[in-house]
């Protein structure tokens, strides 16, 4: 009991660290430089979509706007001219809208049955068709582009939304069951024998056992296809005309015109519209990374 | 309690293989009514392979499964009228307790009134009933396997099947649930197979044991039979902790000989007469120890080289021939490491094995 009370001396308690060590200055400075060169350009990109073009016309890029505009962002979203449309950015948008919405529910619809198979139901050929599946994930589109095109005048789909949506939801498939079978193979394989024992049927036990506990895998695809759909160009420009153009191509068409001058706020003000649904989508979804949404059905 | 003679669960020339793995072949098993049989052995020895095969979770490449009677070879799992218990519990965890038990019997469209009483009946069995509301991952590890049991109680079905399902409680809470499954069997008299690989649990819940290795079935008898009597080599060595005491050497002329070792085999219940190379077993606590040496039909000299006091008893380990040669002795006496024991052995308490096809002679 003597040492309860004895006054410690040399080493005791937590270990001191000082806060400017040479570790630390040299960990956190270059995690700051990368972070600030990441941000510059945004930043530019903001106070430049804030500025007049006579105050553009100075040339200070890096210069915080003197008089605070937001007319650029109005003649993004509404007056900006693309051909003979003169209704900005907007339908860009809701053409994009009208392909991203029925493309990541259809892909991700089918795409979570097929890793759900062939997870869980070893039916016969079930290798064969995921070696196909993931070859397909490695060929190049650029192979595919013409022969789609084709494809779709056949069945009179080329050059409207859904002959768009079809090719998105093809084109998101292979990587979307990888990512779906492997989830579910990593859910264990007792609760689906259970299920079984207990006579639920192949939907009986996608629906009621499955998909209940698959929350962040499908956050997971709606994050990896709602962004690569809307960011997508390629597809877009080729698949379908200018009316339906998605948001990208007409960005595009906006900044690259080559009548009139070359407005630098209305052009980052555009741009800024165009990334915010992937920006706003992940940092909603962000929350919804439930981990452990599985815990307790197997030992803990 | 062990049924009333009439055929269970009956399995015929089953083959199973997974490719080119053969892992059960031409196995043949037949589970009395009301019978506890356990399923034992090493892992990779095909016995939750064979619970598989009952339960039609796994396609059978060859043979056949009949419950009650019925041949079920081709049929669903839900129609064999059979309820299953997993290691891992394997409860949906988006499910109450209550969602659990009931999700087979909804998928069966039992009547709602009807599921509300087998669930309350069988909450009841397991002491359950303030926990069906909860989620899974509100539960312990005891609980959840209460639940497990419970959710193939309520099916009312023919066969309880168990997959190892104690092996992930801790030390304490295993020895209470074997208790129960035991109470629990008396009080059902349902047929049950249950796979373990905890020798414990094989010898206190069986009514028989099946031991099992390389998809064969080693042994088929009661826990008392194979561990006085094993049929061969492997069940000798795979049950016992510590294991039979294995000396290799030779019969010639009544006795069996192992270097310094020579056994009068006079009172050794024979199964079949042999002479040649041939494996003697016995059991650590079959090996008398100082006066009641005297007397048996080998004595010999040997020197305590480790000494373990685990209470009760106390083991001893020392060596024969250069083998290791484990005692069990009463934890009373005073053995301490490197004192000089007389030790002796009775042939009838013996085991021998050919040494060439590994069987009891």
């Amino acid at each position: 009991m003597t040492e309860a009370t004895a006054v410690f001396e040399g080493a005791h308690g937590p270990k001191p660290r000082r806060t400017f060590s040479r570790r630390n200055i040299f960990l956190y400075g270059t995690l700051i430089m990368v972070a600030l060169y990441y941000m510059l350009p945004l930043y530019v990109m903001i106070v430049t979509s804030l500025k007049g073009m006579p105050e553009i016309r100075l040339g200070n890029i890096f210069a915080p706007p003197v008089e605070i505009t937001f007319q650029p962002w109005v003649k993004a979203w509404a007056e900006a001219c693309t051909g003979l449309n003169c209704d900005g950015l907007s339908r860009g948008f809701w053409n994009s809208v009208r392909i991203t919405v029925p493309s990541v529910i259809v892909s991700i619809a089918i795409a979570s049955v097929n890793g759900y198979a062939l997870a869980n139901w070893r039916f016969k050929g079930a290798n064969v068709f995921f070696t196909i599946l993931i070859f397909g994930a490695f060929i190049p589109y650029q192979v595919m582009l013409y022969p789609i095109v084709i494809l779709l005048r056949e069945i009179g789909l080329y050059g409207s939304l859904w002959g768009l949506v079809i090719v998105h939801s093809i084109f998101g498939m292979p990587i979307l069951t990888l990512l779906f079978r492997n989830y579910f193979t990593s859910l264990p394989e007792e609760l689906f024998k259970a299920a079984r024992v207990d006579g639920a049927g192949f939907w009986g036990i996608y629906f009621q056992i499955m998909l209940p506990m698959s929350l962040p895998i499908f956050v997971v695809a709606m994050i990896l296809q709602v962004t690569g759909i809307w960011n997508d160009f390629l597809f877009g420009v080729v698949y379908t005309k200018p009316d339906i153009y998605p948001m990208t191509v007409q960005l595009n068409n906006i900044v690259n015109s080559v009548q009139g001058v070359k407005e630098y706020n209305v052009n980052m003000a555009a741009t800024i519209l165009t990334g915010l649904v992937p920006l706003v989508i992940y940092f909603v979804s962000g929350r919804l990374f439930v981990r452990g949404i599985a815990a307790g059905a197997v030992k803990g | 309690m062990s049924g009333n003679g009439a055929t269970s669960v009956e399995i015929r020339n089953l083959d199973l293989s997974f490719g080119a793995i053969d892992v059960l072949k031409g196995l043949n098993l037949s589970v009395r009514e009301g019978e506890f049989l356990v399923l034992l052995g090493s892992s990779g020895c095909g016995k939750s392979t064979l619970l598989n095969c009952i339960a039609g979770l796994l396609d059978v490449t060859g043979g056949q499964v009949f419950i009650k009677g019925r041949n079920v070879t081709w049929a669903e799992p839900s129609e064999r009228g059979i309820g299953m218990v997993f290691q891992s519990y394997a409860l949906y965890p988006q499910m109450s307790v209550e969602g659990n038990m009931s999700f087979g019997l909804r998928n069966a469209r039992v009547p709602k009134s009807e599921i509300r009483e087998r669930v309350a009946r069988a909450a009841d069995i397991l002491q359950i009933e303030p926990l069906l509301k909860r989620k899974p991952s509100a539960l312990s590890g005891g609980q959840r396997q209460r639940v497990a049991i419970g959710r193939a109680l309520v099916r009312d079905v023919d066969v309880f099947l168990f997959d190892e399902p104690l092996s992930n409680l801790d030390a304490k809470l295993r020895a209470d649930l074997r208790v129960e499954l035991k109470q629990l069997h008396d009080r059902l008299d349902n047929t049950m197979i249950y796979v373990t690989h905890d020798q414990v649990e094989a010898m206190t819940l069986a009514d028989r044991i099946a031991i099992m290795k390389d998809g064969i079935i080693q042994q088929l008898a009661s826990p008392g039979e194979i561990y006085s009597r094993p049929a061969n080599l492997y069940v000798a060595d795979f049950i016992g902790s510590p294991a039979m005491n294995l000396q290799q050497g030779r019969v010639e002329n009544g006795r069996f000989l192992a270097g310094e070792f020579s056994v009068s085999l006079d009172s050794y219940p024979f199964e079949r007469k042999a002479t040649g190379d041939a494996w003697f077993g016995i059991r650590p606590e079959h090996v008398l120890v100082g006066d009641e040496a005297a007397g048996a039909d080998v004595e010999f000299a040997i020197k305590a080289e480790v000494v373990e006091p685990l209470g009760s008893d106390t083991l001893v380990l020392t060596s024969v021939n250069g083998k290791r040669f484990w005692l069990r002795i009463s934890g009373q006496s005073r053995v301490a490491t490197g004192d000089s024991l007389r030790a002796g052995v009775n042939a009838a308490d013996a085991s021998l094995f050919d040494a060439g096809d590994e069987e009891r002679l």
